[in-house]
């Protein structure tokens, strides 16, 4: 065999190896999916979804698990996605010529690695006990912010570095301010990179489970929260201590509750693809 | 109270109070002793260069020979990178623009530029020519509309352009992007335009149309051109300054320069012996 033989071998071998990997993560994927589907379609209706919980599985509902979600998902999203973008935009704008902030930049990193049920306990002693929030949405809404504030300023520096850097020159060769550059050039032109790293850290907010349960988030609450000071629990938690239940009907249900989470996420990523789509559209060069 | 004295720039007359300048010889751009380093790197040493207004300067020389960074000194473009620290005195109309009450976005409408590549932005044709403007918020429509109409003339692409002013500016040909891109230059209204290898990138039909344009635009503006091309140099300026290794070995009259160099480096690189 000589080495051209040898070599288209190895890419067939590669290939196939790619091709193995991919089908392997999908079909592990697919099946998860439709046995979650199997056990969960049957219980999802009208019901499931505006009913508050209850000890009995056929009476209980996601309605509080849900609606707290979506505070979560709002709260978070307002303060984490300013004080990310804003940190993001000034590391890599402004800081630069500073050595610290290398040093800043490094341990950001390093932050986004960090197990989030750490988070949960500096949300336990910073919000809920010093600041005496109790296990509110704000609490947990400030602890799931610090979580993904990293993944945020990342992906912020790292959408303003794809600008190149002719566009900046361009800008404030006409008389620009730094800050009219930022907001006219970079921002548009990052916009799409920003979304992205934006719904993936909520995402990833929303997913969470640890860091809410060691701040004191319910799993029982037998109330809708109205107020950012309310107590309040999450559809992770809910499914989480379902699925603890001894009661076949409580699988059934946290089967259902996973699916609605699930949509819930598929639906934010739709709308994030869309976006960024459209941005993605306007802005090239 | 009369008097009449000659000052450094030409004659001075003042008539009951009111002050007149006739000069002999006014200086736009003036540099004074520049030195210029990156960290400790020394990329320009004593550069002390005079240009007078309404001529077309270039700046020639090898690769990394600080001619780039010299352009740059003029709109302080250099400020952004890290290590940049430099020595001496730029002077626009005998005013210090490194002084510390200089504001910089005003100096850049001052002084205009245009870069290598053809950098126009991301927005229509119109929105490009008009940035400089509505960034100092200018927002009356007809005011823009004529600043508009005006500074494409004047950079010879409103022809081409006229009737898709709203259309992309990234649709354009290299050679029209350039030109847009000195339009959005010319819309501020600048009194000096740098160009760091305007046509570099172009193809050679752009690239005369470019040259033409400098020849026109020389009678309302100082220019300051760098160039890898000799023959460009040559075509469009009247004044070239060779620079070698962050010294300004000679600066003159380009046709005495390009006919008879006095010094043998410039020599060298003007005939193609390196470089």
């Amino acid at each position: 065999m000589n080495k051209t033989q040898s070599n288209r071998l190895k890419d067939q071998a590669f290939k196939y190896y790619g091709i193995f990997s991919t089908v392997l993560g999908l079909v592990l994927l697919a099946v998860f999916i439709i046995d979650i589907l199997m056990d969960g379609l049957q219980r999802i209706d009208w019901q499931f979804i505006t009913s508050l919980p209850s000890r009995l599985p056929e009476k209980a509902g996601i309605l509080t698990a849900w609606s707290g979600t979506l505070w979560i998902f709002a709260l978070t999203a307002l303060f984490a996605v300013p004080i990310g973008v804003g940190a993001g935009i000034w590391l890599e704008e402004y800081g630069k010529k500073y050595r610290w902030a290398n040093l800043l930049e490094i341990n950001i990193s390093n932050l986004a690695g960090i197990p989030s049920i750490i988070y949960g306990i500096l949300g336990l002693e910073i919000f809920v006990r010093m600041l005496g929030m109790g296990g509110s949405l704000l609490a947990g809404s400030f602890t799931l912010s610090l979580l993904v504030l990293p993944i945020i300023i990342v992906s912020t520096r790292e959408s303003l570095k794809a600008v190149p850097n002719t566009m900046k020159e361009a800008s404030l060769a006409l008389g620009a301010t730094k800050w009219q550059t930022i907001w006219l050039q970079l921002l548009p032109a990052s916009f799409s990179g920003i979304l992205t790293g934006v719904i993936l850290a909520l995402a990833r907010a929303i997913g969470e489970t640890a860091p809410l349960i060691v701040i004191g988030a319910l799993a029982y609450v037998p109330f809708v929260p109205t107020s950012p000071m309310d107590e309040f629990t999450v559809l992770p938690i809910q499914i989480f201590n379902w699925v603890s239940r001894p009661q076949h009907g409580f699988v059934v249900n946290s089967a259902s509750a996973i699916v609605i989470l699930l949509v819930i996420v598929f639906f934010m990523n739709a709308i994030a693809v869309y976006f960024r789509n459209r941005a993605a559209n306007k802005v090239k060069w | 109270m009369q008097s009449l004295y000659i000052s450094e720039t030409g004659l001075r007359i003042k008539l009951n109070g009111k002050k007149m300048e006739l000069e002999s010889k006014h200086i736009k751009i003036k540099t004074k002793d520049i030195n210029v380093y990156y960290d400790t790197v020394k990329v320009l040493n004593n550069i002390n260069m005079e240009i007078e207004p309404n001529t077309v300067t270039a700046l020639i020389g090898p690769s990394g020979c600080g001619k780039s960074t010299f352009l740059r000194l003029i709109n302080r473009m250099n400020d952004y990178i890290e290590g940049f620290r430099k020595e001496g005195d730029v002077l626009l109309d005998d005013k210090d623009i490194y002084s510390k009450n200089t504001q910089v976005e005003l100096l850049r409408k001052e002084v205009g530029m245009v870069f290598q590549k053809p950098n126009p932005f991301p927005k229509s044709i119109f929105e490009n020519v008009v940035y400089g403007l509505r960034i100092q918020g200018v927002k009356d429509k007809q005011k823009l509309n004529e600043a508009a109409e005006q500074a494409l003339v004047q950079a010879a692409i409103w022809d081409e352009v006229k009737d898709n002013l709203k259309k992309s500016a990234l649709a354009l040909s290299g050679g029209q992007q350039q030109r847009l891109c000195i339009a959005r230059t010319l819309a501020v209204e600048p009194s000096v335009i740098l160009m760091d290898e305007p046509a570099s990138a172009l193809d050679p039909i752009s690239t005369a149309k470019i040259e033409e344009l400098i020849h026109e635009l020389k009678k309302d503006y100082t220019i300051m051109i760098v160039t890898h091309n000799m023959h460009q140099a040559g075509r469009v300026s009247d004044k070239t300054g060779f620079f070698y290794m962050g010294d300004l070995v000679e600066f003159g009259d380009t046709k005495e320069m390009f006919m008879s160099p006095r010094k043998q480096e410039t020599e060298n690189y003007i005939s193609g012996r390196f470089g």
